[in-house]
């Protein structure tokens, strides 16, 4: 499963970092930031738990950068 | 004034505070407001400066902390902290009082970021501007009055209206209204399309004159308008080498300056302590090591690149040309071959009456004669014969209409007896019939058993056609290719017509696609790029397997949005060359900005480390380089007169 989902974020290095966080977490088959779009696109693996898995997602981003802000 | 968000005007009072800040000290130095001798001298003017850096760069203190904290310390905020404080702290240690260069630092940073966030945020609105065809609401009738509803609610066969200046915002047909539609915004074509009842409607196109009753043909979620947004919503997520590049690059160059710094701070003291070779001069190379600390910061390409993509495909959905990715974008620009699909790309893929030859009679008799016996039949032919006919037809004219397959019609038209059709036919009614040298279908007419000449009917080349191969070539192109099902003497008679370098005709589909692996195996220098240009109805297979697909007139067709890489709107084929020079000059900004940052930070870098650039030069190659390499980027969003 893919979703988009809106983000906030300043810079496009800390895009970047959030990307890497993303990719990082379980649950999470493949996830990339458009910074320029200010979207995550994120593909779940097969039966992950949707909104468990982003919570964990904006929890890693938020460790990369504090300020940043996902829409789910 | 400016557009600026919460967090950016925020940014902008901080930095007007901390600059009056640093010009009062300065100025009371200089009068003598608050003597700089004497402990309170030094007190004051200490805590006066330590405010100002805090009110400048207390978030970036912060922020390094915080990274420090989470384990990741190479970040630029620690960078610029680290940089700073040293400053600051040896501005202390040799106690000159000048602590202009930490805060000058941290406030360029600022202005720096400030510029870079209004300026992405600018291009990002500039972006969906251009872009804004998304409808917001759909009009039905309810009850004997219209009302607004959310388009997604509409459900497939509702009448819905659209109202002069509306948008359209789903797909359908006309049952009810004509009038003028403007398809810019998904064309880049500014002339307005008619439209009246019966016709086919995209979504995103602007109704200008008449009040229009649609029948919806599909959902708002797969009608044009919201196929498009995705697209290019999603353009930038697919990354190109140079932004897969400058990211690999970022992670190993920031660690690498970091540890050269460090080395520089210590090495060459210890070596002349070691070799006693002189003071160790510890202040110099530290000084020297927090310099290069400031130039390290990656930011003008991290930030620069993306951007350029993101304005390139930008601009280019403006004109009609929608890039699916930047990937794309970039291999376009490296287009060495161009492959055509003939019927409905260079050509109009539409038959029309080109000529009328040996006519006994007058000619628009002849085509009125032949348009009415063809009137019951549903060939391509008899198409071509009504529409150049032009006028309504009287079908009371006709009897005794005798379609014989393969050969023709005969029939009786105001008492005359007309045979419409080929040699054959011809023959076979003992009429001696002109041959024609002409290419295309050859339509002999007789009148009363008396042969009255030939009107020929062929597939009639694009207008511009011609000058769009030539523009190709004009662009970097070195060889454009012609593929086509149709006969060969057709094929040949186009393509020397246009000045299409090679020909390939009576093509089956999987032909094609054997024609363009040839292609691709034959080409020496594997950079060089093989595009395949289809008008995307049956060329699914060829336009996957070409290194990058165009589709062109594809406005309404998913099958052909799905398969190609880059999609025109409209069926200009001028549109193709125009696709490969915003590319080419979108990747000559990135270029340009790849080669114009490196070089001036591995000049400061060098510099700095010799002791001729100083932290003002390194600022400079930090935040100037950025500011430069960002208004270069948004040069791609330019794309009209390329």
């Amino acid at each position: 499963m893919k979703k988009t989902y809106k983000i906030d974020v300043d810079c496009a290095n800390c895009a970047n970092l959030m990307e890497q966080a993303a990719k990082k977490t379980p649950g999470v088959a493949d996830a990339s930031v458009n910074f320029m779009a200010l979207k995550m696109n994120v593909e779940f693996e097969e039966g992950a738990d949707e909104k468990a898995v982003m919570k964990n997602v904006f929890k890693a981003c938020r460790k990369v950068e504090p300020d940043c802000e996902i829409e789910f | 004034m400016l557009n600026m968000n919460r967090k950016q005007k925020k940014m902008l009072i901080r930095i007007c505070i901390s600059a009056v800040m640093l010009i009062f000290a300065f100025i009371s130095k200089k009068t003598g407001l608050v003597p700089q001798g004497g402990t309170f001298g030094f007190v004051f003017y200490l805590a006066f400066y330590l405010v100002t850096y805090l009110v400048i760069g207390y978030d970036i203190l912060l922020k390094a902390v915080r990274g420090i904290a989470n384990g990741r310390p190479f970040d630029e905020c620690f960078l610029m902290a680290f940089a700073t404080i040293g400053a600051f702290a040896l501005a202390l240690y040799e106690k000159s009082g000048d602590y202009n260069e930490a805060i000058a630092v941290m406030l360029f940073y600022q202005i720096g970021e400030l510029f870079q966030s209004y300026a992405v945020g600018k291009s990002r609105r500039n972006i969906s501007d251009l872009m804004d065809i998304r409808p917001d609401y759909a009009n039905i009738e309810e009850g004997g009055s219209i009302k607004q509803v959310d388009p997604d609610e509409v459900a497939i066969g509702t009448v819905i209206i659209v109202q002069p200046g509306e948008k359209v915002p789903i797909d359908g047909v006309v049952v009810e209204g004509s009038s003028s539609l403007n398809t810019a915004a998904l064309t880049g074509e500014s002339v307005p399309r008619d439209v009246s009842e019966g016709d086919e409607i995209v979504s995103g196109c602007i109704n200008m004159t008449g009040v229009l009753k649609i029948k919806t043909t599909k959902a708002f979620g797969e009608s044009t308008v919201s196929k498009i947004l995705q697209l290019v919503e999603n353009a930038s997520s697919r990354k190109s080498h140079s932004e897969e590049f400058i990211a690999r690059f970022a992670r190993v160059y920031t660690p690498v300056v970091v540890f050269s710094a460090i080395a520089l701070a210590v090495l060459p003291p210890l070596a002349k302590i070691v070799f006693s070779l002189g003071p160790a001069m510890w202040s110099t190379w530290i000084y020297r090591a927090l310099t290069f600390l400031v130039i390290s910061c990656p930011c003008a390409l991290v930030v620069s690149i993306p951007l350029s993509f993101f304005a390139g495909i930008g601009g280019a959905s403006h004109e009609g040309i929608l890039v699916k990715g930047s990937n794309f974008l970039e291999i376009l620009s490296k287009t060495d071959t161009v492959v055509f699909d003939k019927t409905g790309t260079l050509t109009k893929g539409v038959f029309e009456v080109v000529d009328i030859h040996h006519a006994t009679i007058d000619e628009n008799k002849l085509i009125e004669y032949a348009a009415l016996v063809e009137c019951f039949s549903s060939h391509p032919i008899s198409k071509s014969l009504l529409s150049a006919y032009g006028k309504p037809v009287d079908r009371k004219r006709v009897s005794d209409v005798k379609e014989i397959s393969g050969h023709g019609v005969t029939g009786i038209v105001d008492g005359h007896t007309i045979a419409v059709g080929n040699l054959k036919l011809m023959n076979s009614i003992g009429i001696e019939a002109q041959d024609c040298h002409s290419i295309g279908t050859i339509v002999h007419v007789a009148l009363d058993g008396k042969y009255c000449g030939h009107i020929v009917i062929s597939d009639v080349v694009k207008p511009t056609s011609k000058k769009a191969i030539s523009a190709l070539k004009a662009s970097g192109v070195s060889k454009t290719v012609m593929l086509t099902g149709d006969a060969d003497k057709i094929a040949k008679k186009v393509a020397s017509d246009l000045g299409v370098d090679e020909v390939h005709s009576e093509l089956l589909p999987e032909q094609k696609v054997e024609q363009i692996e040839r292609l691709i195996g034959e080409k020496k220098d594997p950079s060089k790029v093989i595009a395949f240009v289809g008008d995307g109805i049956n060329d699914a297979p060829v336009l996957t397997r070409a290194d990058i697909g165009v589709a062109m007139g594809a406005m309404g067709s998913d099958a052909a949005i799905e398969a190609a890489d880059v999609v025109l709107m409209d069926d200009d084929p001028l549109k193709i060359a125009k696709a490969v020079r915003i590319s080419a000059k979108c990747i000559r900004i990135v270029h340009q900005n790849i080669a114009f940052s490196l070089f001036v930070k591995f000049s400061c870098l060098v510099l700095g480390a010799l002791g001729i650039a100083n932290m003002w030069a390194a600022i400079f190659a930090d935040v100037g380089v950025m500011v430069i390499a960002v208004l270069n980027a948004i040069r791609a969003l330019r794309t009209k007169n390329i």
